[in-house]
């Protein structure tokens, strides 16, 4: 059982750095247009450089 | 058709069209321009891609994004770009696109409430996902010792997490209590609470039932609800607020030494001296003292025909000058204008629409207090039998958490978010949070002639009876003018490959028509009054050529985009179409008699038309009231539901329920089917709620509900009402 002391923490580990990426995703404005995101990665021309 | 071709009287043809332009382009700051449009056409990754390239393109464009939840883009460029530029720009692609004010959307741009719910929807999701494979573990036979840890450290992350998450129905509740009021949040609330502590208890005596994550999912899926409810909300908001940024409250003043100043609506006091050129709108209440136009009041009174206005003549703010300068001296501003006292009997008006309860606060109200008599019976039943306060509180805890509204909670905001969107797509922005179940009910159908049926703009209809000599002639004297008789004739006449006659000397007089000379002689094009005809009962315009017999160039409102699908399918779904309009009888019936609408109110005041619709509502019916103006403002309050163009007035749109953001009509129909089969939907998923209930409640009661069957029900009815809702169509 000894196996748990590791186990429990990565696991918690594992899906606190689920959580932060989730937090940095909602800081930076990705879910601003979810509709337009899912139409965008069809379209071959799209650059998201952007322009100088 | 070029510029060169004829003679302009402005130096730029988009300006002549809308002059408010010309004085917004004066008037842009000097710093990069953020730039906001409105696109309500848009549907695909072609189009954004089209646009966006389009923008890109344009050198002084720094950056352009479209956002296609929204149906709007934004745009950084030079300070030298105008709005006015960037929408010509992407009209001319082939989209419909309308200006926005940016200072106004910046302020609605950070959706803070939005992104806390998420945040909070994520830490819950996050928490219960450990909490439940902890939890699976036990149910598969962890016992003892490990059994108890696994229980403490459920609790270490349980804790910290309601605490943060659960703090809108915390709040909620709070709120409700305090007015000594019972909402959904005080059951929510109660569970989430009860759960924990007794899981806590349960867990230092080293029990085998701990509820950790039935109260985690509980808070998971609820803020699901929640935040579903707040995005479709949001989303109107801000598509709402975005048309109130599409006017510009600007006036020009005189001072006292004669000069021009810009300045604010809002500053315009009583005694100014305002000048308002063709085609703006008058900004107050006032007098003529200088100067002679037409004026079209259609938004006001729903009359078409353009009104003779000159010196001493009274006019309100919201009428349109259209041929010449006026100069009027304002008698009221602000609020005490005539447009702003028909807005505030609007707002008496809705306090009658509140009456409506939506269907998630019937359930509610049935809801809550059955939750907390039946967990309290639980409770003092099991206690008097086992006279075991642990065994007792476990089990009123366990009622609470299965029958809490899961499900329940997501049966309304799951399905209005499904149905909102799809009318968005559609081109309707749902303002108002019931009216999706006020159209579902709806089975008579009123609407507004001008504006509304019909797009304000006249097409000549007689072109074809007319001498070819007569309509070359009228065409030469109306290219010049922007009155919209003249600019209808000129679109008609070179449809109809007509060049214009050779004429001398063009000269519009403003409030009358326009002359020139032809071989000599003196050619009149206008009232009937100025060139000697007998006025006509319908919008009409007349060429004077010598002493000829003056002939009459006849027209009729163009009908709007859709218009008679959208009649003919509300028909056919079996509703009840009636015409109310402050037009003139003549025009209202040919417009009627057009569409097939049998039943018409011509000549009708504004509250006419509300007492009429009120009428209506008195014999039973539900009554949907479709219009733009300001004369139908009281009517749109009046009725159970209404719907406006976005072309229509602010306080008509603030008046209704729903907006058309493009210029077509035919969603009204469909969008009265949409609304239907929602309603079906939530009622359907507050039964699927109730079955699970019903199901699960007794075995609670009994006592004999373990946490797995607690997290299965709950799970399960939560994801079969998300599906159900996804099947609306």
């Amino acid at each position: 059982m000894t196996i748990l002391a590791y186990l429990i923490p990565i696991s918690l580990f594992l899906g606190g750095v689920g959580l932060v990426f989730f937090v940095y995703t909602v800081k930076s404005n990705q879910y601003d247009d979810p509709e337009g995101d899912a139409r965008r990665i069809l379209s071959d021309e799209y650059d998201d450089r952007p322009k100088q | 058709m070029t510029a060169s071709m004829r003679p302009t009287p402005s130096a730029c043809p988009a300006c002549a069209a809308a002059p408010a332009a010309e004085k917004l382009a004066e008037m842009q700051p000097h710093d990069p321009a953020q730039i906001a449009l409105s696109l309500p056409t848009i549907h695909c990754s072609a189009c954004i891609t089209k646009i966006e390239k389009a923008l890109d393109a344009h050198p002084q464009v720094k950056s352009a994004r479209v956002n296609l939840t929204l149906k709007r883009a934004s745009i950084e460029a030079e300070p030298e770009v105008t709005a006015q530029d960037m929408k010509e720009l992407v009209e001319g692609l082939g989209f419909e696109a309308h200006e926005l004010d940016a200072g106004t959307l910046n302020a609605t741009a950070n959706d803070r409430a939005g992104r806390e719910l998420l945040m909070r929807l994520a830490v819950a999701g996050f928490a219960s996902m450990n909490v439940m494979l902890l939890s699976v573990s036990v149910w598969s036979g962890a016992a003892d010792a490990t059994r108890d840890m696994f229980h403490w450290i459920s609790a270490a992350i349980a804790l910290p997490t309601i605490a943060f998450s659960g703090q809108p129905f915390f709040r909620s509740a709070w709120a409700a209590l305090s007015n000594k009021q019972l909402n959904m949040d005080v059951p929510i609330t109660l569970a989430i609470l009860l759960a924990i502590v007794t899981s806590l208890w349960e867990t230092s005596l080293s029990g085998e039932h701990a509820y950790f994550d039935a109260a985690l999912a509980l808070t998971f899926f609820l803020l699901a609800g929640r935040y579903l409810d707040h995005r479709t909300r949001a989303i109107a908001r801000s598509a709402a607020e975005e048309l109130t940024a599409l006017e510009v409250p600007r006036a020009t003043r005189l001072t006292d030494t004669g000069d021009e100043e810009i300045v604010n609506v809002a500053q315009l006091a009583v005694g100014d001296l305002i000048l308002v050129r063709p085609g703006g709108r008058m900004p107050v209440d006032g007098g003529i003292t200088q100067g002679t136009s037409e004026i079209d009041r259609s938004l006001l009174t729903g009359e078409t025909l353009p009104v003779f206005a000159s010196e001493g003549q009274a006019v309100s703010a919201g009428e349109v000058n259209l041929t010449g300068p006026l100069t009027i001296r304002a008698t009221a501003v602000g609020a005490d204008t005539s447009l702003h006292q028909m807005a505030d009997l609007v707002a008496i008006a809705e306090s009658g629409r509140s009456r409506y309860t939506s269907l998630a606060d019937k359930a509610a109200k049935l809801y809550a207090p059955g939750v907390h008599i039946l967990s309290a019976l639980a409770f003092v039943g099991w206690y008097l039998y086992t006279f075991d306060l642990r065994t007792a509180l476990n089990i009123a805890a366990a009622v609470l958490i299965i029958t809490c509204p899961c499900a329940l909670g997501l049966a309304v905001p799951a399905v209005t978010t499904a149905a909102s969107g799809r009318l968005f797509r559609k081109g309707m922005l749902i303002k108002h949070e019931t009216a999706l179940e006020r159209l579902a009910q709806v089975d008579t159908v009123v609407f507004d002639k001008t504006g509304t049926l019909t797009a304000g703009t006249p097409e000549l209809t007689n072109l074809a009876q007319l001498p070819r000599a007569d309509v070359e002639l009228a065409l030469a004297l109306a290219q010049g003018s922007s009155h919209p008789l003249a600019q209808a004739i000129t679109r008609a006449a070179r449809e109809a490959g007509i060049a214009p006659a050779q004429v001398t000397d063009v000269t519009e007089v403003p409030g009358y028509g326009t002359k020139a000379q032809l071989n000599g002689q003196e050619v009149r094009l206008g009232r009937a009054s100025w060139t000697g005809a007998q006025g006509r009962a319908e919008t009409a315009t007349f060429l004077q050529n010598g002493d000829a017999a003056p002939v009459a160039f006849v027209f009729a409102d163009r009908l709007r985009e859709g218009a008679a699908e959208a009649v003919q399918a509300l028909k056919d779904a079996g509703k009840t179409v009636y015409l109310m309009s402050g037009d003139t009888t003549p025009a209202v019936e040919a417009l009627a008699n057009r569409l097939g609408i049998t039943r018409w109110l011509a000549e009708a005041l504004p509250a006419d038309k509300s007492s009429r619709i009120q009428a209506l509502t008195d014999e039973g019916a539900k009554v949907l009231m479709v219009g733009d103006g300001l004369n139908d403002t009281a009517a749109l309050a009046a009725a159970h539901v209404s719907i406006s163009p976005a072309t229509a007035l602010d306080a008509a749109r603030v008046a209704s329920d729903i907006v058309l953001l493009g210029g077509d009509l035919s969603p009204i129909a469909s969008a009265c089917a949409t609304a239907r089969s929602a309603t079906r939907r939530i009622r359907e998923n507050f039964r699927i709620a109730t079955v699970y209930n019903v199901i699960a409640v007794p075995l609670a009661v009994a006592g004999l509900c373990s946490p797995l069957i607690a997290a299965l029900a709950m799970s399960a009815s939560s994801i079969t009402v998300s599906l159900n809702a996804l099947r609306l169509r």
